[in-house]
């Protein structure tokens, strides 16, 4: 910190000017921090998931969990809502462990939440964990979770200018996932014109079409997972 | 709206400076946001507002320099502004670039203190 220089501000009031330099979200990061080494030590590879309301999240992870469960992996989710606990209810029919995070009025994940409902659960004895965070393409894009990889979902029904609508979070994100393909043809959506929307906001994404309801593109979807762990696992030995 | 918890994470860190200097009073908070940090100006100016009351920062300030977003251009082989945060090419050569060199800032840079002697 340097030394307070004399200083007046725009009243008209002389002010000792002190220099901070910190970041606002400093305490989530430290916490997030924490959190992606304590995933690392305990070879747990974590997935969120960010999308409006209505994209087909809880659907797609319902499905995932249960076939990631069949392909001999190891996996568990927490779910963050407002109020209910409707997606967890949902989710526990995979079969897995599954909490929920009800954040109240709160609009989205933060780090420390995602710890305080860690709390006893052993990671060690988990390969895969997802996160899904509050039904909202806004806010959980300022927010650091400790994850490995961050997906952001849209629908084909949402159109194809989500993207440019909500730059911030598809920027912040690593894949862009589009869901229900199965109704791509009904609502006559433009694939191209939306993978160009994604690339404009974050150039060289990587992007998937799939469909949970009918399971097109779920199985180049799990294997896209297992290649991403591995990938980390390998670039952190 | 999580404007509200960053204006409260702004106070506590306004606070804490303060309380270095014998608790004196906040004048101003000098901020830099970026335009792609998912914050949005308008809507901080108003949660901190309501959030400063009854705090140290009850008469201050918020002085925001708002950034933005730059990437760096693979074909100009430097940093260049980008179009916009929906088009992140460079702003010269119409290059998309997947490298953001600026934009993402949510940062506290200083803070103004009244003079302990003209506290009352």
């Amino acid at each position: 910190m340097t030394d307070p220089a004399l200083h007046r501000s725009t009243a008209g009031v002389a002010t000792r000017l002190v220099q901070v330099r910190t970041k606002i979200l400093k305490q989530n990061d430290v916490v997030a921090r924490r959190l992606r080494q304590c995933f690392h030590q305990n070879g747990v590879y974590v997935v969120s998931l960010v999308s409006s309301p209505g994209s087909g999240k809880t659907m797609l992870l319902e499905q995932t969990l249960t076939m990631m469960r069949q392909r001999g992996h190891r996996v568990a989710a927490l779910v963050g809502d407002l109020a209910t606990e409707n997606d967890a209810a949902r989710l526990k029919r995979a079969e897995v462990p599954v909490r929920q995070i009800t954040t109240g009025t709160v609009c989205h994940l933060e780090a420390e939440m995602l710890e305080k409902t860690l709390a006893g659960w052993q990671l060690n004895e988990l390969d895969y964990l997802f996160v899904e965070n509050v039904g909202n393409l806004v806010c959980p894009a300022t927010y650091d979770l400790g994850e490995d990889l961050r997906l952001v979902l849209f629908s084909t029904t949402e159109g194809e200018d989500k993207p440019l609508k909500y730059p911030t979070i598809f920027n912040t994100a690593d894949m862009a996932v589009i869901t229900k393909m199965d109704l791509a043809e009904v609502v006559e959506f433009d694939a191209e014109a939306a993978h160009r929307n994604i690339h404009a906001v974050r150039p060289e994404m990587e992007i998937l079409e799939l469909s949970a309801k009918s399971g097109a593109g779920m199985q180049q979807w799990l294997q896209c997972l297992e290649a991403h762990r591995a990938a980390s696992a390998s670039a952190s030995t | 709206m999580h404007e509200l918890s960053i204006a409260i994470r702004i106070i506590d860190i306004a606070e804490e400076e303060s309380r270095k200097h014998d608790d004196a009073c906040v004048m101003a908070v000098h901020l830099k946001i970026g335009c792609m940090s998912g914050v949005v100006i308008e809507a901080l100016l108003s949660a901190f507002e309501i959030a400063r009351e009854e705090t140290l920062l009850a008469h201050a300030e918020l002085k925001i320099e708002a950034l933005p977003v730059k990437v760096r251009c693979p074909k100009c082989d430097c940093e260049q502004l980008a179009d916009s945060i929906q088009c992140l090419c460079c702003s010269v050569c119409r290059t998309l670039s997947p490298e953001i060199t600026q934009g993402r800032e949510l940062e506290v840079v200083a803070v103004e203190l009244e003079p302990l002697e003209t506290v009352q």
